[in-house]
């Protein structure tokens, strides 16, 4: 049986999983929609907020980033899970026992303003916006890759499965078709991995596989070989940093603080029963991420040392197969330019001749193992539930936004309860045809508008929250000025290098040489400092706010203890 | 009343403090400014300085939620705060 008939199957019976989830979970009220009722298990939470967080980049392309570049591709993985240590301690207890559905929620109620709320609103739009439009995109990729469809065809495919489940089932459909799919992406994640790592260093353990020693009996460490291959090619070490310390310093900060600040991962931790829940909910949902993202590293060594020896200084006619199955898709490719019909591999430009696109290293994994067609298909299903469960809670954040923080909250307060519920529905209608359309016509700049994503969470959402618990005397007008501040800042920096000037984006032109990828961190600061010395000049908050600040503090308050 | 719920909210404040220091230590402090000195030491194919930025950091996070999740329950119900 064929490689494409194993695809269709594997992903035909985890689609019809995910609609028949969608059919049992139909949402039949605003609370369902928007927070599934708050009655999730807290490790059911965990594992949605897990594949609500791992999108398509993380499952098909970290790994990639990681062989590439090396050591400073620690970034990501401390950045991507560090942040939920943040969202833990200090943001989701609080934000549970708060209590109500949104992030624009909770920052219009806390400063009493409705400019505050707009404020927010406008933020997690533009955050949801700019990452869903990447997640229709990954799916219409897998689609195109494994299927042999069309990348629009499949873009179409997946909005239609992710209309269905988040029109009908709201937060509460999302929630269990996540859980699925968590379980869907972590098995394909990990089969092909333990198999590499029993072939490369006998161990069935990647994490400690990769700091290993090599199976062909020489002893040497397989991170030493790669080390060595690198210098021999011309390449940094792999294990040595190039990347100045203070940059690294602010990435990871953006990435940390920024996904503490994702409205869509935020509001997975209103849908738990109690904020005793809410922080073991943060925990489960870190393991189970971690369980991927401590295995990506191993994978980007295997990988990158697989490729390496596979393919350098070998004759182009000696290939194994699937180099030139790959090549068929252009991942990778070759040019012979000193015709010797052997294969170079080097740093530098003059003298490569390979070129290799970064996805491959985790999209190759089963056929460089040799492992069975199914084991492919089973990747593709996993980048599929990947793609789509981030596209399905991003949907839901951009559709609570429209009906709730929008319409109930500001424009119509009056509203039925009925009358909402429909209202989001279509605005989730609405959202998957508007993503939809930048997943077929990708505005150009889509690698840059992810660093833009945490960087406006960072230097909108994470301080105005945090101070808004940890600080009573925070007012409007800090929170608001801090916001605009940090957001305008970050805003303008990020698009100056990323879209205005691309010609000017090297080190000597950064300010303090922190990178776009790491200002969010100094937004962050900005925000911070602002918000607190406009509130010093300016009335305390009513005496009501200091209440409910006093009361989000503590999960249960006493007087209630004793009636 | 008020004065139960400062003494809470003062340990509960010391109890994250210390967690984040640990968050802060093991990522920023081994994984990136003390790395090069850590790699010195070995374990197994790894550098030490390394094996925090891509492996030890993740482990430790994991434990500090946990860690949370124990103390600030127990401090929860010392204060009768707890959610049963």
């Amino acid at each position: 049986m064929d490689i494409q008939f194993w695809t269709f199957l594997i992903v035909g019976i985890t689609f019809s999983i995910y609609i028949g989830i969608a059919i049992w979970s139909r949402a039949g009220s605003t609370s369902e929609f928007y927070v599934a009722g708050k009655g999730v298990h807290p490790l059911a939470n965990g594992m949605a907020t897990a594949a609500d967080w791992m999108s398509a980049a993380s499952f098909i392309s970290m790994a990639g980033i990681i062989a590439f570049l090396g050591r400073d591709g620690s970034v990501y993985l401390m950045g991507w899970t560090g942040g939920y240590v943040l969202l833990a301690l200090l943001l989701a207890p609080y934000l549970r026992k708060f209590g109500k559905f949104t992030v624009p929620d909770f920052v219009g109620d806390r400063y009493y303003s409705s400019t505050a709320r707009m404020v927010a609103v406008a933020c997690a739009l533009f955050i949801s916006f700019t990452y869903v439009a990447g997640q229709m995109r990954g799916v219409g990729i897998v689609f195109s890759r494994f299927l042999e469809v069309d990348i629009n065809t499949g873009v179409v495919i997946g909005m239609i499965i992710v209309l269905i489940y988040a029109v009908l089932g709201g937060m509460k459909g999302i929630t269990y078709t996540q859980v699925a799919q968590y379980c869907v992406l972590i098995f394909a994640y990990l089969v092909p991995v333990i198999y590499i790592s029993i072939m490369m260093t006998n161990n069935p353990i990647p994490q400690l596989g990769f700091g290993g020693t090599v199976a062909d009996g020489s002893g040497q460490y397989l991170l030493d070989k790669l080390d060595g291959l690198h210098i021999a090619l011309g390449f940094d070490a792999y294990t040595s940093g190039v990347r100045p310390t203070l940059d690294v310093f602010f990435i990871t900060m953006a990435l940390m603080v920024g996904t503490a600040g994702l409205p869509h991962v935020i509001v997975r931790f209103f849908t738990v029963p109690r904020v005793k829940d809410a922080r073991i909910s943060a925990g489960y949902a870190l393991i189970l991420i971690v369980l991927l993202y401590a295995t990506a590293p191993a994978v980007a060594v295997f990988a990158k040392t697989n490729l390496i020896t596979t393919i350098n200084e070998v004759p182009y006619d000696e290939m194994p197969e699937w180099v030139s199955n790959w090549e068929a898709t252009g991942l990778i490719s070759f040019t012979d330019k000193n015709e010797d019909g052997i294969i170079q591999f080097h740093a530098d430009p003059d003298i490569n001749e390979v070129h290799v696109d970064r996805d491959i290293i985790v999209l190759a994994n089963p056929e460089i193992a040799g492992l069975p067609n199914w084991v492919v298909g089973l990747v593709a299903a996993g980048g599929l539930a990947a793609a789509l469960s981030t596209a399905a809670g991003l949907l839901l954040v951009i559709s609570t936004s429209v009906s709730r923080d929008l319409i109930k909250r500001t424009l119509k307060p009056d509203i039925s309860e009925k009358h909402e519920l429909l209202t989001a529905r279509f605005a989730a209608a609405g959202a998957v045809i508007f993503a939809g359309y930048f997943g077929i016509n990708p505005p150009g700049f889509v690698a840059q508008t992810i660093a833009f994503a945490f960087g406006l969470a960072a230097a909108s959402f994470f301080p105005a929250i945090l101070l808004g618990i940890f600080y009573k005397r925070m007012n409007m007008q800090g929170a608001v000025s801090g916001m605009i501040v940090g957001i305008t800042f970050t805003a303008v920096y990020i698009v100056y290098f990323a879209m205005i000037r691309p010609d000017l984006n090297t080190a000597e032109n950064w300010l303090f040489g922190i990178s776009p990828e790491g200002i969010g961190t100094l937004g962050m600061l900005l925000n911070m400092a602002v918000s607190i010395v406009v509130s010093r000049f300016t009335a305390p908050p009513p005496q009501e706010i200091q209440e409910l600040v006093e009361k989000i503090r503590i999960p249960r308050e006493i007087e209630e203890a004793v009636k | 009343m008020n004065e139960i719920y400062a003494q809470y909210w003062k340990r509960h404040l010391r109890i994250i403090g210390v967690l984040l220091f640990i968050w802060f230590l093991v990522s920023y402090g081994f994984g990136i400014i003390f790395a090069d000195q850590l790699d010195a030491i070995r374990i197994g194919g790894f550098g030490l300085g390394f094996w925090f930025a891509q492996q030890g950091s993740m482990y430790v996070f994991v434990v500090i939620i946990f860690l949370y999740v124990v103390l600030m329950n127990r401090l929860d119900r010392e204060f009768g705060v707890d959610e049963e």
